[in-house]
Parts: structure tokens; sequence; C-alpha cells
């Protein structure tokens, strides 16, 4: 036990690894917020969506040669969002056959677009590996720089000032649209903030644990709340909770062990789903 | 009395097709009114119209005096989200404050109270904490009732508020409105296909059906021959 502790010391010792638990906790904290809202507007997929679409934008960006994939990335997947909402609306793509169609259209075309590049002096064998760490997020967490966890910060903290300030009005329009509506509330405004920061998290959570465990980190946690607690705000800082304990024992373990971070860490999010599933039975027997 | 709501030559429909046409009604203050009409004939595209979620095809929708636009208290029909919702019933009840915050982004003292307040009337007040999905139906309506309570004082409009709910608690629903009617002096429309509760309640009818079939007291509705015919029909389904 005692050399896994002075094993980590040491790792912590680099700034790599300190960065990389920073960004972390952060993306987790982040993606945590607002995954009650997604579950309960039925827009659980959405964020499979979006990741899969940031990867064709990543493609496209890598083809192009694009010094800052951001500048692509983002943008691409904002917009995506706004339609992707806009959409479930409509009634000629049904929500969720439109969210279907443009993730694997996008993951389709973004592989392909990867393999008829043959730019940057890439051989086919690490384009795979290139694309699985995409998918499934990679060391490239180990080596993000100062500025990259400097504007994760930002972000992070906007996204959860963005939160608080709208936590009544999400809250309004995620429990009965109709009526905030109704009452004034202009919902489809919050739809509209709920879709951008849905991407922006997802966009930078892509690094952390790769663009198809990103749902994972997303509604795990809130799921997991959902079973136990009974407050709209219970659950929120709950999942919050597990989001954040599940990041860092998967971060130390993935550190430790070598595995990979992502699947360590949605590893982590699906044994705590089956704790508080246990808990919720047990303790709906003991009510009857 | 003073007049709320006034609807002059109002036409309601989608994108060019007309579903329902030459409504004339008012409503006046502690009015209770009951809005008839069989599925499809634009009932529920009428309550859009009223709350201003949608525009009206043609004519006038003017709220007079102590009503403003956005001053309805809304009970919509449940949706499948809701019951399941993850949420405690104080919660929910504040959440009908929302329009009053405007940019601030938590209730206040004053608010709290109003909420406290409308769960007391309500007689949910011992419910305060439990989680909205654990309660019976008839429990959820009064919750959301509460809500809406919180959003407008002066007028509410109700959406088939007792669908699914067992005769006693629809019975209960019934009363407790009638006695935020009566002795709370709120505007009630209701819509609903309900005749019996219509005839026993209803101060006012409109009944719709592709154009505007009759507006006046019950009474009067109730010796017209349209009246009659409806009666015969949805009345004889369920009488106690």
């Amino acid at each position: 036990m005692t050399e896994k502790i002075d094993k980590l010391m040491e790792y912590l010792q680099f700034p790599a690894v300190r960065y990389a638990i920073i960004v972390g906790l952060l993306i987790s904290l982040c993606s945590s917020l607002l995954g009650v809202t997604l579950v309960m507007k039925r827009f659980s997929f959405i964020g499979d969506g979006l990741s899969h679409v940031a990867f064709g934008a990543m493609a496209i960006a890598t083809v192009l040669n694009v010094t800052d994939n951001m500048l692509i990335i983002m943008p691409v997947t904002v917009v995506s969002a706004v339609l992707l909402l806009r959409t479930g609306q409509n009634t000629r793509i049904k929500g969720d056959a439109a969210v279907a169609m443009i993730s694997v259209g996008a993951l389709a075309l973004g592989y392909l677009l990867m393999n008829l590049a043959p730019k940057n002096g890439r051989t086919s064998a690490n384009l795979s590996a290139d694309v699985c760490s995409t998918l499934f997020g990679s060391t490239s967490i180990l080596t993000l720089s100062q500025k990259d966890v400097i504007t994760c910060v930002v972000m992070s903290a906007i996204v959860v000032a963005v939160f608080f300030f709208f936590y009544t009005k999400i809250f309004a329009v995620t429990f009965d649209e109709s009526f905030a509506k109704a009452t004034g509330i202009r919902s489809d405004l919050y739809n509209l903030l709920i879709a951008v920061v849905i991407a922006v998290i997802i966009v930078f959570a892509m690094n952390f644990v790769g663009s198809l465990l990103i749902s994972a980190l997303i509604i795990f946690p809130a799921l997991s709340a959902m079973r136990v607690f009974k407050s709209f705000r219970s659950v929120i800082v709950c999942s919050v909770i597990i989001s954040l304990f599940c990041a860092s024992m998967g971060l130390l373990l993935a550190i430790l062990e070598g595995t990979p971070v992502g699947s360590t860490i949605v590893a982590a999010d699906i044994a705590v789903f089956f704790i508080f599933s246990i808990i919720s039975m047990v303790a709906r027997r003991g009510e009857k | 009395m003073s007049t709320l709501l006034k609807c002059e030559n109002v036409s309601l429909g989608y994108e060019g097709s007309v579903v329902t046409k030459g409504l004339n009604f008012t409503v006046e203050s502690g009015d209770y009114l009951f809005i008839l009409g069989e599925n499809g004939s634009g009932k529920s595209t009428l309550i859009k119209a009223l709350l201003g979620l949608k525009p009206q095809l043609s004519g006038e929708i003017n709220f007079v005096g102590e009503v403003k636009k956005n001053e309805i208290g809304y009970l919509p029909q449940q949706t499948m989200v809701q019951r399941d919702f993850p949420a405690s019933v104080k919660e929910i009840v504040q959440s009908g404050c929302v329009n009053r915050c405007g940019i601030r982004p938590f209730y206040n003292k004053e608010e709290k109270k109003l909420a406290k307040d409308m769960m007391e009337r309500l007689e949910i007040t011992h419910l305060a904490n439990r989680c909205y999905r654990e309660l019976s139906g008839g429990q959820q309506q009064r919750v959301l009732l509460a809500r809406a309570l919180c959003a407008a004082r002066k007028m509410i409009l109700l959406d088939e508020p007792v669908t699914g709910l067992d005769p006693k608690a629809s019975n209960e629903m019934y009363e407790l409105i009638d006695s935020l009617n009566k002795k709370d002096n709120i505007t009630v429309i209701m819509v609903s296909h309900d005749m019996n509760a219509a005839v026993k309640y209803a101060e006012h009818i409109l009944h719709i059906g592709g154009k505007q079939k009759f507006f006046g007291t019950k009474e009067d509705y109730l010796s017209s021959k349209i009246g009659k015919a409806f009666l015969s029909v949805m009345g004889g389904e369920d009488d106690d």
C-alpha cells in the first residue's frame, strides 16, 4: 500500500499529472450539473450526438491542417446543439431520430475524412491509434499545457456561474415548459442556453474521456442521484459529489495501474450507479 | 363585476388551416367559465392563444384591467416527464414565482412566503418536503394548482384538471376549485368535457367545435338545443 502511495506522490511531482487531475475534476463538475436537466428533458442522447459531431469537426480540422482545432470544433458543435434542439420541436424528423442520424453521420464522415487525408506524415497504423484515442480518451490528457488548464478553469467558472444564476429558471423550464412559457419565461432562450453550455462542456470533455464516453460523464451521476434523492437541489448536489468522487477514483486508478483514463472513470460511475440502485431498492423495501 | 378578458371574433388554427372561428366571449371578474368541446374542437388551441403561447389567426384577445398577459395561473395537463420528476413539493410550488424574479437568480422572502401560504390554502403543507413522484394523482394536481396560484392570484386556467383521477379525488378537486372561486374570488376558466361538472359548477359555458356553438350562462345553455344534445350524449356516460 505504501508503495502505491509513494508511486502516486512521485507522479504528482509532474505538473502534467497535476494539470490532468485539475482538468478532470473541473470537467466532471460541469458535466454533472446539467445531467438531471438532460435526463428529464429526454435529451440524454444529445451528449452522444454532439460528441460525435465534435469528432467529425475535429477530423475536418485535422484535414484542413488548422493549428487550433478549437476554432472549428467549438462553433460546429454549438451550431449542431442548437439545430438538434430545434428539430426536437419540429415534427418532420423526430428528436431521437435526428440525434441518431447526426451522430452516426458525423462519426462515419469524420473517420472517412481522417482516412482520406494522407497529410501530416501519418501512417495508417497510427491513424487508427489516433481515432481510437479520440473516441475513448487518451494520454493526451497528460499533455495539457498551462494554457489549456487556464482555459478549462475559466470555462468551468462560466458554466458554474451560469448554472447558479439561472438555477430557478432552469428548474422551471425542465419541470414544465408549457407552464414556464405561460408565465412569461422565455423557455426557448433557456433551451438554447442549455444546448450551448452542453456543447461547450462536450468539446472540452472530449480530450478527457473521449467522444464516445462523454454521455456517461453527463448522465450517470444524475441517474445515480435520482435513484436516492427526492428534491431537485439534493439530486444536483449529490450528482456533483458522485461525479467528482468517480473522477478522482478513476484518475487515481488510471495513474497507478496505467488503465485508460476515460473508461476507468466511467467504470467507477457505473459501479456507483449500481450501488445507488441497490440503496434505493433497500430503502423502498424498508418503507413498505 | 368588471370584465377581465374579452375575445372578439377570434379565429384559431395552424398555418392557414382554421381549427375554430368566430369566438366572441367575455370573462368577468369572479366568473367560473367552462369551455366545452369534443376532442379536436380547438380547445387546446384556444388555451394556447389565451396564454399568449400562440397567436390567433384573426380577431382580438384583450386583457382588461387587473389581469395582464402572462398573469393567468395555468394548470397544464400532466406530462410523462413530470410523473417521475425528482423534485420536492416545495420546489415545485415555488417555481410558480419564477416570473416574479426577473433576473434575480433566487426567490426572496416574500415569494417563499407566498409559496408557503398557497401550500397551506391547498392543504399540502404536510407534503412540502415529499418527492413529487411519490404523491397520488390528486395530490400532484393540488401541487400544480398551488404553483399556478403563485404565478397569478386573479385568474386561473385549468386544462382538464381531473384527467386520470379517481372519482373521489376528482370530486375533491372540483370542490377545491369551487371554493377558490367562491371564497378567494379567483376567476376560473376550466377546459373540460365533463358535462356533469359543468352543470354543477359553471356560471358561464362556452361550447366550441369548429366554431362558437354557444356562449352564455349555464341556465341558458341547459335549455338550449345544443346543450340538451350534448348533455344527452356526454352526461349519460357517468351519471352519479
